[in-house]
């Protein structure tokens, strides 16, 4: 085994510190050492995307990084946003839009559009599907995916809307 | 599924990196962006006693205009920057149409332009883009540093010419002449998947529209990116029509290339891949070129 290495990393606006061996990924740490399981592993070889986060603000695919790497980088994951009671517009949309059938893809599907939508906020469906082209469904067949990311573009418009207005 | 043990390293600057080298040499694995690499060690087909991570070798990370009139690509530069950087987007088109079939934008966020130049993945999109545009790898040890282009970077599958106390460090990029054309033309089975065949072109047209130059690259379908050396002979020096391009791009497919057969890809539909491809990028690029 090779040394153990401090890690102090920020997730989700928490400070974390923890001591592990370098071939740890980020992934097993965010769900083993943290304790934050919404991230899922699938695939391990960044195909499927289900572990996708956010790594300063850039969704990544938290499987090919070791949590080594992660020392003074500020990681979003899936627990970042709503809550249960208050969920966030993109988590709701796919609710409404029954955007998650076992839900096992839907962590990684959101956190790949959540930045999307930030930087494109009217896509076309064309640009919606190369967006989640990373994040593979073994469910939906994409569809609802798709009306759910729709659902939210125009939730965070009414959201940004609201803003402006001072509601 | 998860990786064997290593040493690590994270140095912060090239000289750091190149004593540790130096030190370790093939004991060493450089992790640049680490989206093949990590998979591979995942997988444990590579199980490296140590990782020398440049990801915090701030100097390494840059976009910049050359006095010629090239660019100059740091080599931890990540591949979404340079997708996304208006310098390369108004001097070589050709990168952003290319990396728009590199795997996906999660991956292409962390991914490096160097590291998938090191990594000489004879299915990768920038190599072949590289060679199409005839860039060259600065090169640098303890011992100083060399210049290699990119025809004689390439030696093999996953094989380049650094030595394990090497690192690239930039990738250069001239000037492309006027009347300058590009085309990029890949077929994959899904979106993000690996190339059966891609083509990149590049192509420069004379005073009189007769073509100065042609650089044909293709990934897919060798050991290593291919440039088609007569075909790009075939056209240089003659007025580009509809026939000498299918002429050339038959010679490209056929002539040029010795592809393999895999599950998803006979040599027979690698070839005609190749030569439809092709084609079409010719076609293309000299559209672009006489505009």
């Amino acid at each position: 085994m090779s040394d153990l290495i401090n890690v102090k990393v920020t997730v989700n606006g928490m400070a974390y510190e923890r001591e592990v061996e370098p071939r740890m990924l980020l992934v097993d740490f965010i769900r083993h050492e943290l304790g934050l399981t919404g991230t899922h592993v699938g695939c391990e070889h960044g195909v499927c995307g289900t572990c996708t986060i956010l790594f300063d603000g850039s969704p990544v695919r938290s499987c090919l990084l070791f949590a080594v790497q992660a020392v003074g980088h500020e990681i979003r994951t899936i627990e970042g946003l709503g809550t249960i009671d208050h969920l966030h517009p993109v988590q709701e949309a796919f609710r409404e839009a029954h955007g998650a059938q076992c839900g096992f893809c839907t962590p990684g599907m959101i956190m790949s559009v959540l930045p999307f939508l930030e930087e494109n906020q009217d896509p076309t469906e064309q640009e919606i599907r190369e967006a989640i082209d990373g994040n593979l469904c073994r469910c939906t067949g994409y569809q609802h995916i798709i009306q759910a990311v729709e659902l939210a573009s125009d939730k965070l418009a009414e959201q940004r809307q609201s803003v402006k207005e001072g509601r | 599924m998860k990786p064997a043990s290593f040493e690590y390293y994270a140095p912060t600057n090239v000289d750091e990196a190149l004593a540790r080298l130096a030190e370790l040499g093939y004991g060493v694995k450089v992790l640049a962006g680490g989206q093949s690499l990590v998979p591979s060690m995942n997988f444990r087909l590579a199980q490296p006693p140590a990782l020398l991570d440049l990801n915090n070798v701030q100097e390494l990370f840059y976009i910049r205009p050359t006095s010629d009139g090239g660019v100059a690509i740091g080599t931890m530069t990540r591949d979404s920057q340079v997708e996304h950087d208006a310098l390369i987007k108004e001097k070589f088109p050709i990168i952003a149409a290319a990396m728009h079939f590199m795997a996906h934008p999660q991956i292409r966020n962390r991914g490096t332009f160097g590291g998938a130049i090191a990594h000489a993945d004879p299915t990768a999109q920038l190599p072949a883009v590289v060679l199409a545009l005839n860039g060259r790898m600065r090169i640098r040890s303890q011992q100083g540093e060399r210049w290699v282009a990119a025809e004689e970077f390439f030696v093999g599958p996953f094989t380049s010419v650094l030595e394990p106390e090497e690192l690239l460090v930039e990738v250069e990029l001239p000037p492309t002449p006027a009347h300058s054309g590009w085309s990029y033309r890949q077929m994959e089975r899904q979106a993000g998947a690996q190339a059966l065949v891609g083509v990149a072109v590049m192509v420069s047209l004379d005073e009189a529209g007769k073509c100065r130059s042609a650089r044909i690259a293709f990934l897919s379908v060798g050991e290593t990116a291919v440039l088609a050396r007569q075909a790009a002979q075939m056209l240089t020096g003659q007025k580009p029509t509809a026939e000498l391009i299918h002429a050339a791009a038959e010679t490209a497919a056929n002539v040029d290339i010795e592809p393999g057969g895999d599950i998803h890809c006979s040599v027979e539909y690698r070839r005609h891949l190749a030569e439809v491809l092709a084609r079409q990028a010719l076609t293309e690029a000299f559209e672009r070129a006489g505009r």
